[in-house]
């Protein structure tokens, strides 16, 4: 079995995705790079990923954030950017994980849309409602038999 | 500051949502790199080693396949960290092989086990929905200590 020394020991790696109507993921990097205290940025076709030691990261996306508050969002990332084992450089179509996100990506504007309104109405008493989790009905048991006998005939 | 686990473990909403409200978010991301930096055998792409289904014997039965026993050794640690937890439930991104699935029903039911508060949700589908579920992440998130030690 092969010996495995690692990279990036000690370093957090985190996303940055935009969504935002006046800022590309191109301008993102720019402007990120001038807060970059050494971090190291990479720019994607959705955002950035960052990666550094933990406080200046934490710093930076501080940063960042504050561009455009509620169309910028972050989360952690196991792998460092271009890790062979992920980077799809190395493995070919979608790097593994692109598409959950691509599936979150499409709903960040209801996100992006409640984070407005809640700011907008700080302070305000009336809080929206929670929403209701509806509850699937059961199978009833005289279609599940039907079902089997359909599948029988 | 609490530690909120979030499922998806994966989810880019939730995680966000978390450390934006001033907690930290407990995903997937946390256990793979943890391993990811660890020196040792090269076992690629995730560093899942045969020790994993070992370790994962803490959370399931020796019985149980060693695919969710090995996906429990990152995420049970994580789950025992968590002090809330905030569950999307028609997430149709979490889906995968039968490990994924059964590893996703054990963490759910270890998650309402707990004891620990939690958020059921489900991903919003229009902008009011959207306004209703930030709303209430807010709250939740709000109800739980800042400070170390506050109640």
């Amino acid at each position: 079995m092969a010996e495995y020394i690692p990279e990036y020991v000690g370093t957090v790696t985190k996303y940055v995705f935009v969504e935002s109507p006046s800022m590309t993921p191109g301008e993102l990097a720019l402007r990120a790079y001038e807060a970059s205290e050494g971090v190291l940025i990479k720019e994607t076709c959705f955002g950035l990923q960052v990666t550094g030691e933990p406080e200046p990261v934490d710093r930076l996306i501080e940063v960042i954030r504050a561009f455009d508050p509620t169309h910028i969002f972050v989360k952690d990332r196991g792998f460092p950017p271009g890790d062979p084992r992920r980077c799809r450089a190395n493995l070919g179509g979608a790097r593994p994980g692109y598409l959950g996100h691509e599936r979150e990506f499409r709903i960040l504007r209801y996100i992006t849309r409640g984070l407005e309104e809640l700011d907008r109405r700080e302070g305000d008493k009336a809080e929206p409602a929670p929403p209701a989790l509806e509850t699937k009905p059961k199978l009833d048991i005289k279609r599940l038999q039907e079902l089997i006998e359909t599948e029988e005939s | 500051m609490a530690k909120v686990f979030i499922y998806p473990a994966t989810s880019l909403i939730l995680s966000d949502l978390v450390a934006r409200f001033g907690h930290k978010p407990l995903g997937a991301a946390l256990g793979i790199r943890e391993r990811i930096q660890t020196a040792g055998v090269d076992s690629p792409p995730l560093q899942i080693t045969p020790e994993e289904p070992k370790r994962g014997l803490k959370y399931a039965a020796v019985e149980v396949p060693s695919g969710v026993r090995g996906r429990m050794a990152i995420y049970g640690p994580l789950i025992e960290e968590a002090e809330a937890a905030i569950i999307v439930t028609d997430a149709d991104l979490a889906f995968g092989c039968m490990g994924c699935a059964r590893t996703d029903e054990l963490i759910l039911f270890t998650l309402r086990q707990s004891g620990i508060p939690i958020l059921e949700l489900k991903y919003p589908s229009d902008e009011e929905e959207g306004i209703q579920f930030v709303a209430a992440v807010r709250k939740f998130l709000d109800g739980l200590p800042k400070e170390e030690g506050e109640a």
